[in-house]
């Protein structure tokens, strides 16, 4: 498999690492409770299809990746910076 | 001697020698193993797995299920090498397998006489019980009597090798379709691969009479000369992954009698392609007829091309059995190369077969066949009756199975074609990939040369090239005339449809009235298409007959799943380069010449190698050494190597912002020149990491990590920054070997850390938990009083380059002073007394609050994990906290992982309190004392526990502690 690193080019799967959802953009305020930070770090969708989703290209340029990917086949929909806002 | 006059790709002048089974032969340049064997008139070749059954050469390719010999000797042997794909080299040394003593008479052949009881599912019912037994006798009885090559116990020498390539146009084999497509690619000026298993290009056509005349060899010639193509012969590509990733093995060295140095033997590539071909053609499938495994009954084409390629007759009277028009070409080309064809015996009824010298039968069938070790006879069964026909070889096709395999790896199911009675590939079922020629269905020559074509101009337009026009040869263009015909129903004796594994049609019927009716199942019950071949000629011929025999049709019972590789691979070629330390980094730290010159032992610290202790003479234990060591520190002054603890230069108008982010504790607090310790929390609230943060100007900020910890914190801190607050103006970046660093400690430290900085530190300008920049023998560097032991200390930074002369300078001026360099023993029993903290106390399951360390999450503002970490049962009586520990028994031994019980307790789970992390002697106490989690354990100071180790040394009795053993006030890390 290959990503798009939006700062490096297509590179190999093995220079990424892969974190989990991409839910994990949007933390929670520090005045949220533990209910809403409960869902934040343990609750997770797990669609047959487009998932959002955190890589780290940690053996390239050190950027955080918002990749969406198709977990039925592995296409990747879209690759870009997680600090850029989603499209 | 079976070698033809004339003709073949052999080169007649250079004769090979090799050993089979310890006898000489005589083999020609070109050949296979199997093609000389046959031209050597040596037609028993191996024993079957189960039956011990004799069994000769079956096909010419890698699908070969019986011809698996073990190749070279002692730590070289390779098990189960395929004859019919190994090339001849002079010197080759190979055995037949699974035989005792001999191949030609073979003891466990009295398995073959008890094959009633054998059948499928004999292991399963008859050896259900006892249940002791299993593992004792039946298991060990049953694998020594079947089974297929054996492999050397040794380590293996060879050398393996792994590489990438990339490329526009993957082609994946060479036959017509692949030439092709790889000519008018290459011709088009796109980066083009070719694959193919073979050693030689052309595929189908180096085997049939009908070639392309000098086609072939020209296009070869061609394609080797072109710079954007790289033709990779003896490579098999075994797998297709996601985007456009396809494995490939070549086999380097294999042919080769003597390996070059430093040659790999194999190398496994990786290719990335573009756009990819797979024109891998297709393989013959076999028909069931009883007795149908002799040595001497082979595929049709494998027929052909030992004729045409090898110029090797495999039998001096053959008779042909075939369900297609193809067949009949086998007796045609052969008359022409001057072998005799006794019959021809078409399963069809009504058709008309070529005339020629040979006896001639339509809707007819072979019954039977003879011979023990090698056929001598068949019998035909038609409408008039049945005869026997004199035949030392039979060739059989039973039609042709396009090869789907690489299109079904990514769950790509194939379709099933009525007109050509095969499956082949589903379009799109790879991304990327279009399929030609016979892999896709298209028997004929012309239509191979045509597809190939075209779907190279279809992928180079995708890919933005102009295809060139491409001239093709003239090529036949027979139809495909073919009728259904798995296996003979009548007649008696087995008839075998997966040579490999033993398995015959019989096998099947059982499966099937014993319910295992799902093809899934049908496989694992019978063990059809497993093993080296995966069934490349049994597969489809025994979902066919349970398709009948459940009166479904052949899509409809489906295939099994194909999956990477096609065919076998190595693991040793997979782990190549990973062997031992592999590609992994060793790193050093500055101090390593010094402290190696010193005779320090080296222990691994993640990737690092730090000094463990400095011997000096007359020591001969490792305590020894440490106890010093530790004394040193604590009576005059050490130095300790500490460049390996991460150390991250974060930078930025909102960077006090971010850390007050990631650390529990505040830092926004923290002025210039002053250090804190800090504490990470992961966001479920459990401790990540702790370190020190150190602020050298507004803004400026260095913090370290643990050494194991150092690469996780950087990802969680980029994550931290670009994810959560892309908004806070805050870099980072790792400066962990941009700064060697040295720890000096001891109430003399200052002495040593003032020879060497300017200006001179103090107390007032260097007090505790100060730190600055100044110039440290003439360059930059920086000073952090910062303290791992407990004494008086700093930490002194300067780039790495200058690391080995100052840890050189610092250590002479310690030892000036009494004091010299101590190892991580020390460290760790100086840390211990202190109840610092480690990785052994910060594993990922512990809280601040277990750690003591509940008031460094700050009330007063929002970090990671500070939510979560409020959760109930995260802290509280009920966990296991953070205590000292002493054994009762001064003289008694502590261990580390040592569970802990109420004293008296039964030793078991239920009774479980906590656990020893970590332990040392302390030299200043005289004793043995530990860090320990234990249950409530800051409400049971002076209670008593008990440690029990079932590893080592029982059960010690415990006093509960406070920590830090030594100093509790801190007044020596002040004064």
């Amino acid at each position: 498999m290959r990503l798009t690193c939006p700062l490096c080019g297509v590179r190999d799967i093995r220079e990424f690492t892969y974190l989990g959802s991409a839910k994990l953009l949007e933390r929670p305020a520090g005045d949220a409770g533990a209910a809403v930070f409960h869902d934040y770090v343990h609750l997770r969708d797990n669609p047959a299809g487009a998932n959002r989703e955190l890589w780290y290209h940690g053996m390239g340029c050190c950027a955080w990746l918002h990749v969406v990917r198709d977990t039925r086949d592995h296409t990747v929909l879209d690759v870009r910076l997680a600090q850029e806002d989603p499209a | 001697m079976s070698r033809l006059p004339d003709g073949g790709m052999v080169d007649r002048s250079k004769a090979l020698k090799f050993r089979f089974d310890g006898r000489l032969y005589k083999g020609l340049a070109g050949d296979t193993l199997a093609s000389a064997l046959l031209a050597n008139d040596v037609r028993l070749v191996g024993r079957s797995f189960k039956y011990h059954r004799p069994r000769g050469v079956l096909s010419a390719g890698s699908e070969e299920p019986n011809a698996l010999v073990e190749l070279g000797e002692f730590a070289h042997r390779l098990p189960n090498t395929r004859a019919t794909t190994q090339e001849l080299f002079d010197g080759l040394v190979a055995r037949s397998q699974n035989r005792w003593p001999s191949l030609r008479f073979d003891a466990m052949e009295i398995n073959d006489l008890l094959a009633p009881f054998l059948a499928a599912g004999f292991y399963y019912k008859t050896f259900m019980w006892p249940a002791a037994f299993w593992e004792k006798l039946y298991e060990p009885v049953i694998r020594r009597a079947a089974g297929l090559g054996r492999l050397s116990g040794q380590r293996d020498p060879s050398e393996y090798d792994k590489a990438w390539a990339h490329c526009d146009l993957l082609v994946i084999g060479a036959g017509p379709a692949g030439l092709s497509a790889a000519l008018r690619a290459g011709q088009s000026g796109a980066r083009v691969i070719l694959a193919d298993e073979d050693f030689v290009l052309g595929g189908r056509l180096v085997a049939e009479r009908q070639d392309l005349g000098g086609w072939t060899d020209q296009v070869a010639a061609e394609l080797d000369s072109m710079p954007n193509v790289t033709v990779m012969r003896r490579t098999t590509v075994t797998g297709a992954y996601d985007t456009g990733t396809y494995g490939a093995l070549q086999r380097v060295a294999d042919h080769l009698g003597h390996v070059p140095q430093h040659t790999p033997r194999q190398t496994f590539w990786r290719i990335v392609a573009r756009r990819a071909v797979l024109a891998g053609g297709a393989v013959e499938r076999p028909i069931a007829f009883p007795n149908n495994d002799r040595p001497g009954v082979m595929l049709a084409g494998a027929v052909r091309a030992y004729v045409k390629r090898w110029a090797v007759a495999p039998g001096r009277q053959v008779a042909v059995f075939t369900n297609n028009n193809d067949g009949w070409k086998t007796a045609t080309d052969l008359v022409a190369a001057g072998v005799r064809v006794t019959a021809v015996v078409d399963s069809r009824s009504g058709v008309t077969l070529p005339k020629g010298p040979w006896r001639g039968f339509t809707g007819a069938v072979i019954q039977d066949t003879a011979g023990r070790q090698g056929l001598r006879n068949v019998t035909v069964r038609d409408a008039s009756g049945t005869r026997r026909i004199e035949a030392d070889c039979l060739a059989v096709s039973g039609g042709w199975n396009p090869n789907v395999h690489l299109t079904c790896h990514m769950n790509g199911r194939p379709l099933w074609r009525e007109d050509i009675e095969a499956f082949v590939s589903a379009s799109g079922a790879i991304p990327g990939l279009a399929v030609a020629g016979a892999a896709a269905g298209a028997f004929s020559t012309k239509a191979a040369l045509e597809q190939g074509s075209a779907v190279a101009a279809e992928a180079l337009e995708d890919l933005g090239l102009t295809p060139v026009p491409l001239d093709l040869p003239e090529a036949e263009d027979a139809p495909v005339k073919t009728s259904a015909f798995w296996h003979v129903p009548e007649g008696r004796g087995r008839a075998w449809v997966d040579f490999q594994n033993d398995v015959t049609v019989k096998d099947i019927q059982i499966a099937h009235a014993e319910n295992f009716r799902s093809v899934e199942h049908m496989k694992r019950y019978t063990t059809l298409g497993m093993a080296t071949d995966q069934g490349k000629t049994s597969n489809i011929a025994g979902l066919a007959i349970l398709a009948e025999l459940a009166g479904q049709t052949i899509p409809d019972v489906g295939t099994t799943t194909f999956r990477p590789p096609y065919t076998p691979v190595q693991l040793g070629v997979l782990g190549a380069r990973a062997q031992g330390n592999g590609f992994a980094p060793t790193r050093l730290t500055p101090s390593h010449a010094a402290s190696t010159a010193r005779g320090a032992p080296m222990v691994e610290a993640g990737l690092w190698l730090r000094a463990q202790w400095f011997p000096q003479s007359g020591e001969t234990y490792w305590r020894q050494s440490c106890d010093r060591e530790v004394a040193m520190v604590r009576g005059a002054v050490g130095i300790c190597d500490v460049t390996t603890l991460g150390k991250i230069d974060i930078q930025g108008p909102d960077a006090a912002q971010f850390l007050d982010r990631v650390y529990s504790n505040m830092m926004s607090s923290l002025a210039p020149g002053r250090v804190r310790y800090g504490l990470m929390l992961r966001e479920d609230g459990f401790v990540m990491d702790d370190g020190t943060c150190a602020c050298l100007a507004p803004g400026h900020y260095v913090v370290t990590t643990t050494t194991g910890a150092a690469g996780e914190v950087m990802a969680h801190l980029e994550f931290c920054a670009q994810c959560l607050w892309p908004d806070l103006d805050v870099a980072m970046i790792s400066v962990t070997e941009q700064w060697a660093q040295f720890a000096v400690a001891g109430p003399m430290s200052r002495a040593v850390v003032n020879g060497v900085v300017d200006p001179e530190v103090t107390d007032s300008t260097f007090p505790f938990l100060g730190c600055g920049v100044l110039t440290v023998g003439g360059v930059s560097g920086r000073l952090f009083r910062i303290s791992f032991s407990g004494e008086h200390a700093y930490e002194i930074a300067v780039p790495a380059q200058y690391g080995d002369a100052l840890y050189r300078n610092l250590v002479a001026r310690a030892e000036m002073l009494g004091g010299g360099a101590y190892g991580m023993e020390a460290l760790n029993v100086m840390r211990i007394e202190k109840g610092l903290l480690t990785h052994a106390e910060l594993h990922g399951r512990t809280t601040a609050d277990d750690l003591g360390l509940a008031r460094m999450v700050a009330a007063k503002k929002d970090c990671i994990g500070k939510v979560m970490s409020q959760r109930p049962g995260l802290h509280g009586p009920e966990r296991e906290q953070l205590v000292g520990l002493r054994p009762v028994d001064r003289t008694a031994k502590l261990t580390g992982g040592a569970r802990l019980t109420r004293p008296g307790a039964e030793p078991v789970r239920t009774q479980d309190e906590g656990y020893l992390t970590s332990v040392c002697h302390s030299p200043d106490l005289g004793h043995m004392i530990g860090l320990a989690f234990l249950r409530n354990g800051r409400a049971r100071l002076g209670q008593t526990v008990q440690a029990v180790d079932f590893l080592r040394d029982g059960t010690t009795l415990c006093e509960v502690v406070a920590i830090p053993f030594i100093d509790p006030e801190g007044e020596k890390l002040r004064g």
